[in-house]
Parts: structure tokens; sequence; C-alpha cells
């Protein structure tokens, strides 16, 4: 009987453990809580919120999780959502939000310190950093020259088994929906195809698992966002890294700049603290920031440049492509879906 | 019985959310969205793997158990331990372990390595227990009748082992049906993994469909173990005198046999534990360590353990109803419960949270309450599992004498039954706390914003190459999860031999 008087013991400490220590956003003694929901680089995140709670004494409750997910959430969430604001790694989780109508507009002050083009059209949103899609693969499994640089040569038969890439990833639907801005949905959808039966089994989750698959040999070539490479080289050492990336030829339809962006939810209930944090986002010193981090992402806004010893953002060449008509992503899900790649 | 019947239909939440999603996409739609080439293939990939590994972890698991338990192999007891260790390890820890050793470990063959060495312990448990409780006189009758040793073990040993074996190979099979993590990371597709592709592009109703498509297969898992049960007795008659057993002589097996042992254990604890320090050393120089890691580790022993409180608490009403009130309804009842070991605990987390929003005015709804409720869901079988062989030793004579003696209901529940099955009680406690440590989906959906558990954490930075920031969490993982598995090991290890259960603290 003692045993079971322990066990119960044990768990009645271990419940009071679990309920003290549910970090409850709500406020303490008048100070305002806002809740993000965070789908950037975690690391990034937390730089930017600590240099924000310290310059505002506003807290920020940070929940991590991948921006569709959020989305899925904020739906089923309705007006009860927690949310005051999120912060996406590309534009079309907010553009399907703001399609919802469950963005509130951005203050003019704050999206004017971006680029008009890399905010949302219809101002819900602001643009903060970007990155843009290229190549990462392997030089021990196929030269540089060999490989492919224009999108739609990925589907070429030759490069049948090299292939990787990740058809539910939020970054690989932006690249789907330039082809098929550019070339139509026959084209597209046969490119589809073509780099379905190139990847065989080099099906991935996401674009972390694709450069260590290309960086370890297991496959040849990928589709990945320039900053996966920066990033993998951060974090396991220069010595450990048998990769490089290539860019698309200029205005190729598969060189495509991300947008990473926040909004404001309708529903919040702090409005003008959810406000201050984007201004903060875009500012001097929250780009500084994303400038100096290990995110290897491109700060957009307030003129401010990387630090990082990367391609400088003036000197990519993109296609023109807009997050207007990258849009929700719907599309490319829609595509990628009859090819039976989701 | 009435209590039994509300976890029950607690139980039944996730399938209920299921359905009506599924109904929402309309019948056709589903059925659009299940009849693709798509579902075949990762209908292939599923069902080899379940076959394989669960096949592998019935021979691993049965020569281990049988080693341990029957022959005079050198240093038992420690080797007793260390085989059950490695339930300990997170699959996703085993995987990330193995994968960064060599490219080899990679799709199908990758999976089939991980898995199995991540579960297997899930056979060897009860297998060791059941023989450790048959007789061994069957044995050596079989043996004086002139039956050779092969045909001993074969006919008699598996024999008796045969319903644990096969109890093993269920919860095997079901758990791999439900495995996201370590396949994530091995770059291996199942329909765990396309719903939660499927959930991350906003897709909820394909994710819905996939997982009907997961529950017939766990359906089919099910019925196909309880056929194979099958009838045949395997007790003996009275409980008689237990002599010390006669244990098998290796002879010049045994170095063979020993660097076996050395090979498994090296394999499914050595691996992972060894390239966590790797990583923790090689990392990268940006490595910000630890500082959210005594928060994580308080968050992840608190879940866990409101869990295993209430996931226990759960299992005894259905335990007590199932034995002491046996029939094919209630039979039926407990076998549907494990079904929910094959939902993918995200499929769990979001019906929660859909209750919650839809039916609940969000009541709730990203709170630790909430998330323990999830973990006392998912992990409910194995409760059950513990308590009921527990419940099933102890004899319903001595409730029946205390009724007698005038004692009401619930005071003879308190005093006679639970003192009887505290083991059990024990033993399920440790197995749901051990699982709620490791588990890693149900978790990202439903935590409370602003906190984070140990698998949360490794997961965000394995998920950012950050290896030498996730390893320490991997490690903290193991050492945690290392002490109920011990205690779990023990409990198999001193489960009553016969007749009435020698429950410790029967005496009040």
């Amino acid at each position: 009987m003692r045993g079971l008087l322990n066990l119960v013991a044990i768990a009645v400490l271990a419940l009071s453990v679990a309920a003290c220590t549910s970090g409850s956003p709500s406020t303490a003694s008048g100070q305002v809580t806002i809740t993000l929901y965070n789908g950037q680089h975690v690391q990034t995140t937390e730089a930017l919120v600590a240099a924000f709670e310290k310059a505002t004494g506003i807290n920020v409750a940070v929940r991590n999780d991948d921006e569709d997910v959020f989305d899925a959430e904020i739906v089923a969430e309705g007006q009860r959502s927690p949310a005051d604001v999120i912060f996406s790694e590309n534009s079309p989780a907010l553009e399907y939000l703001q399609g919802r109508d469950l963005l509130a507009p951005v203050d003019r002050s704050t999206l004017a310190r971006t680029p008009g083009k890399y905010n949302s059209p219809e101002g819900d949103w602001v643009g903060v950093s970007a990155r843009v899609s290229v190549l990462i693969y392997n030089p021990g499994l196929i030269y540089k020259s060999a490989l492919p640089t224009r999108v739609l040569e990925l589907a070429d038969p030759r490069y049948k088994g090299e292939l990787a890439f990740a058809p539910g990833e939020t970054d690989f639907q932006p690249v789907v929906t330039s082809v098929l801005r550019t070339y139509g949905k026959a084209t597209a959808l046969k490119w589809l195809d073509g780099i379905k039966t190139n990847a065989g089994g080099h099906v991935y989750p996401d674009n972390e698992s694709i450069s260590a698959a290309v960086n370890r040999g297991i496959v040849a070539f990928g589709v990945v966002n320039q900053y996966y490479w920066y990033r993998m080289r951060a974090e396991i050492g220069a010595g450990n890294i048998h990769s490089r990336i290539a860019y698309f030829v200029p205005r190729d339809p598969g060189y495509v700049l991300d947008i990473s962006g926040a909004g404001i939810l309708k529903s919040s209930k702090h409005q003008a603290a959810a406000q201050r944090f984007l201004a903060f986002l875009v500012s001097e010193k929250g780009q500084e920031i994303i400038a100096h981090s290990i995110s290897f992402e491109y700060p957009i806004a307030s003129g401010v440049q990387t630090a990082q010893s990367e391609t400088p953002f003036d000197e990519l060449e993109p296609d023109p492509v807009d997050v207007g008509e990258l849009g929700t992503g719907a599309q490319a899900i829609a595509l990628l879906r009859y090819v039976q790649l989701l | 019985m009435a209590v039994a019947l509300l976890v029950v239909a607690v139980l039944a939440l996730p399938l209920a959310f299921l359905l009506t999603e599924a109904a929402g996409a309309g019948a056709s739609n589903v059925w659009h969205l299940i009849w693709r080439s798509l579902t075949a293939s990762l209908l292939w990939n599923t069902v080899r793997l379940t076959v394989v590994v669960t096949v592998l972890c019935a021979v691993i698991g049965t020569l281990t158990a049988y080693g341990v338990e029957r022959t005079d192999l050198p240093g038992r007891s420690v080797w007793a331990v260390l085989v059950v260790v490695p339930f300990a390890i997170p699959d996703f820890v085993v995987s990330f372990g193995w994968s960064s050793l060599s490219t080899w470990v990679q799709g199908f063959r990758g999976a089939v390595l991980v898995m199995t060495l991540a579960v297997y312990p899930l056979v060897y448990l009860p297998v060791a227990a059941s023989l450790r409780g048959a007789d061994p006189g069957q044995e050596e009758i079989a043996r004086s009748l002139g039956a050779s040793r092969l045909s001993t073990f074969f006919r008699i040993t598996l024999g008796q082992a045969r319903r644990a074996i096969l109890g093993g190979c269920l919860l095997v099979a079901l758990v791999i049906l439900a495995e996201y993590g370590a396949f994530e990371i091995l770059g291996f597709q199942t329909f765990t993994t396309e719903i939660f592709t499927q959930f991350n592009i906003a897709d909820t109703s394909v994710a819905c469909a996939l997982s009907l498509v997961l529950i017939g297969l766990s359906i089919v898992v099910l019925v196909g173990e309880s056929a194979s049960r099958g009838g045949g007795r395997v007790s003996r008659t009275g409980p008689g005198a237990q002599r010390v057993l006669a244990r098998r002589r290796l002879g010049r097996a045994r170095l063979p046999i020993l660097i076996g042992y050395a090979l498994l254990v090296l394999a499914a604890l050595g691996v992972p534990i060894g390239s966590s320090v790797y990583w923790i050393f090689e990392g990268g120089a940006h490595s910000l360590m630890g500082a959210s890691l005594g928060s994580a580790a308080l968050h992840t022993a608190g879940y866990s353990l409101g869990a295993a409180l209430v996931a226990t608490a759960m299992a005894l009403p259905v335990a007590l109803l199932v034995s002491r009130h046996p029939g094919r309804v209630h039979r039926l009842l407990e076998r549907t419960t494990f079904l929910v070991l094959a939902m993918p605990g995200l499929v769990v987390a979001l019906a929660i949270s859909y209750f919650s929003t839809k039916y609940a005015n969000s009541f709730g709804y990203q709170t630790a309450p909430l998330l323990v409720l999830a973990y006392s869901i998912m992990f409910f079988p194995l409760a059950l599992v513990c308590v009921r062989a527990s419940v099933a030793q102890s004899p319903v004579s001595l409730e029946e004498v205390a009724g007698s003696l005038g004692v009401r209901r619930l005071p003879a529940l308190l005093r006679v039954t639970l003192p009887l099955v505290a083991p059990g009680i024990g033993a399920a406690f440790c197995l749901v706390f051990l699982s709620a440590v490791t588990e890693l989906t149900a978790t990202l959906i439903l935590i409370p914003t602003n906190a984070e558990t140990l698998a949360t954490q490794f997961w965000a930075y394995q998920q950012n190459l950050s290896y030498g920031q996730a390893a320490p969490f991997a490690l903290v993982i193991i050492a945690i999860a290392a002490v109920p598995s011990y205690v779990l090991g023990r409990f198999f290890d001193r489960l009553p031999r016969r007749g009435l259960a020698q429950a410790p603290g029967v005496v009040t």
C-alpha cells in the first residue's frame, strides 16, 4: 500500500509541476504579452524576439512549428486564436491567411521600410527577409558542368536517379508555381512527371534532409534554397562539407526569390503591440540581426545588406515572378497532387 | 462499469474526429483520395516494412529472452537489463545515430535496421516473462520422451511462449504503423509520413482519409493476431512446487552467443549514445548549448508523469471490467482500444484540438492538461496490457471474501484489489512515462506556447542540422527514460511465477 501512496504522491507532484511550467502567456502586472506563431528558423526568431523585448518591454510568447501547420490552426481557431502575429518563411502561407480575410492591415510606415514588391499587394503583411532557390550538388557524384542550368532540364531523362526534391516543402511550391506561370499547365505537368521519375526514391520531406543527403553522397543533386547549404556548413563545419551550390541561369523560372514575412491577425487583442513587433522586424536594428544571423537569409528592408559571405543580394538575377503571382501555393499543390507527388 | 465506458468514449475521440472530417470531405472525394497509385506505393512500403521488422523483432526478442531465461549464459542479470534499455531510446534518436554513421542506413534497409533495434524489447519483455512463468517440466518430459533439443524448443518452448510472442509482435506492428520521426530522418515514405506531409500542406481531409486506411491496416493486424492466437492450453492444472530450473548448457556456443548479445547492445544502445556524444564534440561552433536543457527536462518530466498517472488510472477500470466480467463484447472493446496505438500522435492531437476549439469554446487549448490527455489516450493500450496482466493474476475470490465480510465495493477496491495489482500499476506507470518522454508529434501540436520538451528541442535542432545542439537533448532523454525502463525490466523479471500473485504490499 505504501508503494501506491508514493506513486500517488509522485503523480500529484508531477501534475503540479506540469501546471506550473505550462507557460501561460497571460500578462503579469499590466505588462503586455503577444503570442507569435513562428514558422521562421528558431534561432533567428529567438535573437529578434530577445532584442525586441529589451527595446520595448513587450513580452513575446513564441510557438514554433511549420507555417502550414499554423495556417491550418489559425483557420480552426477562428476568432479565438491565441496568436497575435504570424512570422512565416514563405509568402504563400501569409497570402493564404489574407485570402481568408484573417489578417489586419500593416502600418504604412512599416510597409515603407521594405521595397513594395516584397510586401503583400493588399498591405496585409510585410516582407522581412529573402532567399533564393538553387541546386545543391555533390562534386564527387556529378561535375558542375553536367548540372542542369535551367529548371526544365531537371526532367531530362539523363538525370534519372540523381535528382532529389521535397514536394511537400513550402520552399518547393513557389518553383512549381513559377514553372506553371512561364510555361503553362501542360508543360508543367509533363515536367513534374519527369522530375518524379528522375527522383525515384529520392523524394524528401524537407530541404534540410535534401542538403544532408546530397552532402553525404546519397544522391547527386537537389533543389533547395541557398541558405540551407550555408547553414549546414556553419553547423557541421567546413571540414564536413562535401557539397556545393549552383545557380540557375539568370531569370530562369527555377531561380525564384522566396520572401519571408510577418502579419497580424485580425482577431488579435494586442494590435498596437503587434504593430510594434512588425515595425521592429523591418527596422534597421531588426534587419541587422538577420544580416548577422546564421540563418543566412538576405535582409530586404531599411537598406541593410547581409554580413555573411554569400552572393550579394543585388547580384542575384531571379525570375521576376512576384509574391502576388506566387499566390497561396494552391495551384502548385493541385498540380503536385495530380501527378501523385502529394 | 460506467467509468470504464467513459474511458472507452474518451479513447474513441480520435476516431470520431477522423470520421467527421472524412464525412465533411464527402465519401466520393475520400474514395478518390484513397484510390490512387500514391496510396498503393505507400501501402507497399508500409506493409513490407511492418512484416519484415515484426518478423525480425520476433526472432531477436524470442532468442534473447530464451538465452536470458533458459540457458547458462554468463552475466544473465546484466544482459536482462541491457537488452531492455534500448526501448528507452527514442526511435528518432536511433535513426539519427545510425544515419549519421553511414550512408548505407537510409530508405527501406535503414528503416528495417533502425526500427528493429528500437522496438524488439516489445517482444523480449513479454516473452521473457512468459518463459519465466511457464513450466520447464514440460520441456524435460518432451526430452525424456525422445524429442530432440531442437524439436523441444520449437514444439514446447515456443508453444509456451506463443501468446507472448504474438502479443509482442502485435505491439511492434502497431508501433511501426504510427512511427514518424525515424522515417522522416531516413527518408522512407509510409502512410504516416504522408499523413504528416498532407497535414503540412493544410489539407486535413487527405490526411484523415489516409489515416482511415492506416486504421484499416491495424484492424487487419489485430484480427490476424487474434486468429493466430488460436486455442491450445499452455498452462498446467495445479500450481505445483517450483524447483530450480536446470538451465540449458550453452557449451561451445557460449562465446559466439555472448558476442551476439554484445553486438545487439552495441547496435541498439552504443551507436545512438556514441554518435550523440560525437556530435557534442564535433558540432558547429555556433552551439548555444543547453540553456533550455533544464527547463525542457522539467517540462518533459512533468507532462510524462501526469500522463503516466492518468493513463494508468484509465486502464484500471477497463482491466477490471474485462477480467472480472469476461464476455465477447468486453473482449472486443478491449481489443479495439489497441487501434489507438496505430494512430499517429498527430491525429490524436488534431482530434483533441478539434474538439477543444469546436465544441468546448477552446477550453484548455494549448495547455498542459490537454497534452497530458493526448498522451494518456495514445499510450492507454500499453498501460492496459500491464494492468491487465496483474489483474488476471489477482484472484477475484479475495474481493469476494472482502464483500462477504461486509466491506463495500469502493473500500474493497482500494484495500484489496489495488494492492494486489500494484506491480502491474507500477509497470503501466513506467511504460507510459517512458513512451511520453520520447513523444514528439502530438507534443508539437498541443504543447503550451513558450514551453518545450526534450523531444521537441531535439527535433528542432536536428531539423536545422544543428547536430551538436540536438545531441545533449538526446542524451538527457535517454538518461530520463533509462530509469523507468530499468524498473520495467525488473518488473517483468520478478513477475510472480504461478498462482497467487506475490504482490508486495499485500500485507497492510
